[in-house]
């Protein structure tokens, strides 16, 4: 494999409360390679987010990485000073976030928003930079962006929002872009546009991105490999044709299994039974043996991240892997 | 834009007018100022002739028609007392009631926003706590008695700042004006300090609650994300959505600053408009109460208006609105 661009090592993020401290990602480990879309599923509340502030370094007080190695092209970002950190987001590592309504500025001008964010990493002329923020509005598929430009948010729609948002985390071509739920605040038909315009931008600029969603079967579309997230926890890890075709964790499968499709009508929805536990409380062992068909004794311990023997860049976390092989499958439940 | 302002100006019209009916009603029943300016052993027909001269004579109604058609002209009648135009009495007291309500509004400004900001930024932090328990404080303190500890202390005590009066001035436009001078400043402090004081509280609660408000905002994380600094980031971006409320604020106390001012120019001895109208009352002269009210109602109208032209500066949302 290509040298990584962003290898996380056994992050954990905590957020010390007075209720106890929220552990809201627990040994998470990956890598992303050039140009790799790493699709990143789970649930509400299973630390997708937080797993994307931790690496964007902007988590909220009280949260703190208390473990683990985030490297960015080998230099650990958990311990950069905040001047370098600063120097990197919005420049080699951006973020967008899941509701366009929300993240740009409503008192501040487009093209102010744009243009401080230019002049933060590179030096150049008012000018020239507004240029760039012309140029950029229109590789995003905005009409008449000279126009646009001198408009105030509140005049945009929300897809046209998040187009802006998506040129402003794109401006400096990002090796590493992180995109946090962008669509699921928007109606179908702007989804689509919306997905297609980064997967062609990320693909021309060769960056690297982290699709953030809970919804499995958008993933499955555009994500070289897909991390599935529960409790905090990655519980498994593989390439996207490899994790929907044959799930090892019951939890993956249950998401499957929950995605209306074509062949299945009339038939009623599979459904994960039970609710997410609160991260304050959850199981011993396997956080998701409450919810499980394959729950045992061995459940009590916490499995390990372990590879697939056949596609050991398959991973799982679970003790009652599915799909293994006909030995497993045979397995009484 | 012009529909609105012309609205506006039509809205106003009329709450100043309504006010006059109120003021001229309000003003005659307080007292007869008969009493005040004839001598207790005048005859029968030198009453008479007093009351003729001020019109006192007349029923009420026509007193306020003729009031009406003076203040068309500008006119508010002339003062029992001083035997000048009522509206020229109060106006050279005004410089030196503006220049303490603008001292103290600088003084709250300038304090209170980066109180505000320091508190609303770093809420667990001992001097936020110690900003907050100060500011609970400068609320409940009685101005009159913060005015007289503030004598005591910097004045009697200390020496250091004089405890009464404008100190030397300096003529621009044919009015006197304090705070051209050292000596000017030098008295324009305390009372300014007096009347600021519950301003700064009011502010700095506002713009932690603000700062509390916004910084969680997708926003400012988003302005995080795109790797601009810490400054621009809160100067900027938080600031900015922060100035709404402030200004509204501060545009409504300018109009109770003056209002308050009563009281410390009474302690201070400051010759302004709150001193003079308090004299006035006891005096019972009518044309200067009333030319006072009005004078106090035109500045909250057009205080509004200010406030309300600013929020569509600050505020785009606001300006769409307004131009339908
Ligand atoms: N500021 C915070 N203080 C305490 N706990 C927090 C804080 N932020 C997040 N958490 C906890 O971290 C966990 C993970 O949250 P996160 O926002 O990453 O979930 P998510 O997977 O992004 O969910 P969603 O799909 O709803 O966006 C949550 O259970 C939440 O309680
Ligand atoms: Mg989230």
């Amino acid at each position: 494999m290509s040298e990584a661009v962003l290898s996380v090592r056994n992050l954990r993020t905590e957020y010390p409360t007075h209720a106890g401290t929220v552990i809201a990602v627990r040994d998470v480990s990956f890598d992303i390679a050039k140009g790799e879309v790493l699709g990143l599923v789970g649930e509400s509340g299973s630390g997708k987010t937080v797993t994307g502030f931790s690496i964007m370094g902007l988590l909220e007080t009280p949260g703190r990485i208390a473990q683990g190695e985030i490297l960015f092209h080998g230099k650990n970002l958990a311990d950069l000073p905040p001047k370098e950190m600063r120097s990197l987001r919005g420049n080699r590592i951006a973020m967008i976030f899941q509701d366009p309504m929300m993240t740009l500025n409503p008192v501040l001008r487009i093209d102010t928003q744009i243009i401080e964010t230019i002049l933060a990493h590179e030096k150049m002329s008012r000018r020239a930079a507004w240029e760039k923020a012309r140029d950029a509005l229109g590789e995003v598929g905005i009409p008449e962006p000279e126009a646009r430009l001198s408009a105030y948010p509140h005049q945009f729609s929300g897809g046209m929002r998040q187009r802006v948002a998506i040129a402003i985390a794109l401006l400096h071509k990002p090796e590493l872009l992180i995109a946090d739920e962008p669509t699921t605040a928007l109606d179908v038909t702007i989804q689509a546009q919306i997905l297609s315009i980064v997967q062609r931008l990320v693909a021309q600029y060769g960056t690297s991105l982290i699709w953030i969603t809970h919804d499995l079967s958008i993933v499955s579309q555009i994500a070289d490999r897909i991390a599935v997230m529960y409790a905090g926890r990655f519980v498994e890890l593989g390439a996207a044709g490899q994790v929907i075709a044959t799930p090892h964790h019951p939890y993956t499968s249950g998401l499957i299994g929950s995605i209306p499709s074509a062949n299945a009508r009339g038939q009623p929805l599979a459904q994960i039974r039970g609710t997410t536990p609160s991260v304050l409380n959850l199981p011993t062992g396997c956080p998701f043996r409450t919810r499980c068909d394959h729950a045992d004794e061995a459940c009590l311990q916490e499995p390990p991240m372990a590879p697939d023997p056949a596609h050991p860049s398959h991973q799982f976390r679970c003790h009652h892997p599915l799909a293994l092989g006909v030995a497993q499958e045979l397995e009484p439940s | 834009m012009t529909m609105w302002l012309i609205r506006r100006f039509l809205q106003a019209g009329f709450v100043i007018l309504a006010m006059t009916v109120i003021v001229f009603i309000g003003v005659s029943v307080i007292g007869d100022p008969m009493e005040m300016l004839v001598a207790p052993d005048a005859t029968q027909k030198e009453r008479l002739e007093v009351a003729a001269a001020l019109g006192l004579d007349r029923p009420l109604w026509q007193q306020y028609f003729t009031f009406l058609s003076g203040l068309a002209q500008g006119d508010f009648g002339r003062s029992f007392i001083y035997g000048e135009p009522a509206l020229q009495v109060i106006l050279t007291r005004l410089p030196a009631t503006l220049e303490l309500a603008f001292t103290a509004i600088g003084m709250s400004v300038l304090v209170g926003v980066p109180l505000g900001l320091y508190a609303g930024l770093y809420p667990d932090a001992k001097t936020s706590k110690a900003i907050m328990a100060g500011s609970i404080i400068g609320f409940s303190l009685p101005t009159f008695w913060v005015g007289l500890m503030l004598i005591v202390i910097f004045a009697v005590e200390l020496g250091w700042l004089p405890a009464s009066g404008r100190g030397d001035t300096v003529s621009v436009l044919g009015l006197q004006w304090s705070f051209l001078t050292l000596d000017g400043w030098s008295h324009l402090l305390l009372p300014a300090l007096n009347l600021a004081l519950f301003k700064v509280s009011l502010i700095l609660r506002l713009v932690r609650a603000g700062v509390r408000e916004v910084m969680p905002e997708d926003y400012v994380k988003f302005a995080r994300a795109k790797g601009l600094t810490e400054g621009r980031v809160i100067f900027v971006h938080v600031l900015k959505n922060l100035m709404i409320p402030v200004v509204t604020i501060i545009g409504l106390e300018f109009g109770s600053v003056i209002a308050f001012s009563v009281v410390t120019e009474t302690i201070f001895s400051w010759p302004g408009m709150g001193k003079l109208i308090i004299e006035s009352i006891n005096l019972l002269d009518r044309p200067v109460i009333v030319a006072y009210l009005m004078i106090i109602v035109l500045l909250f109208v057009v205080i509004n208006l200010i406030v309300d032209l600013l929020y569509t500066v600050l505020d785009p949302r606001v300006r769409i609105r307004t131009g339908a």
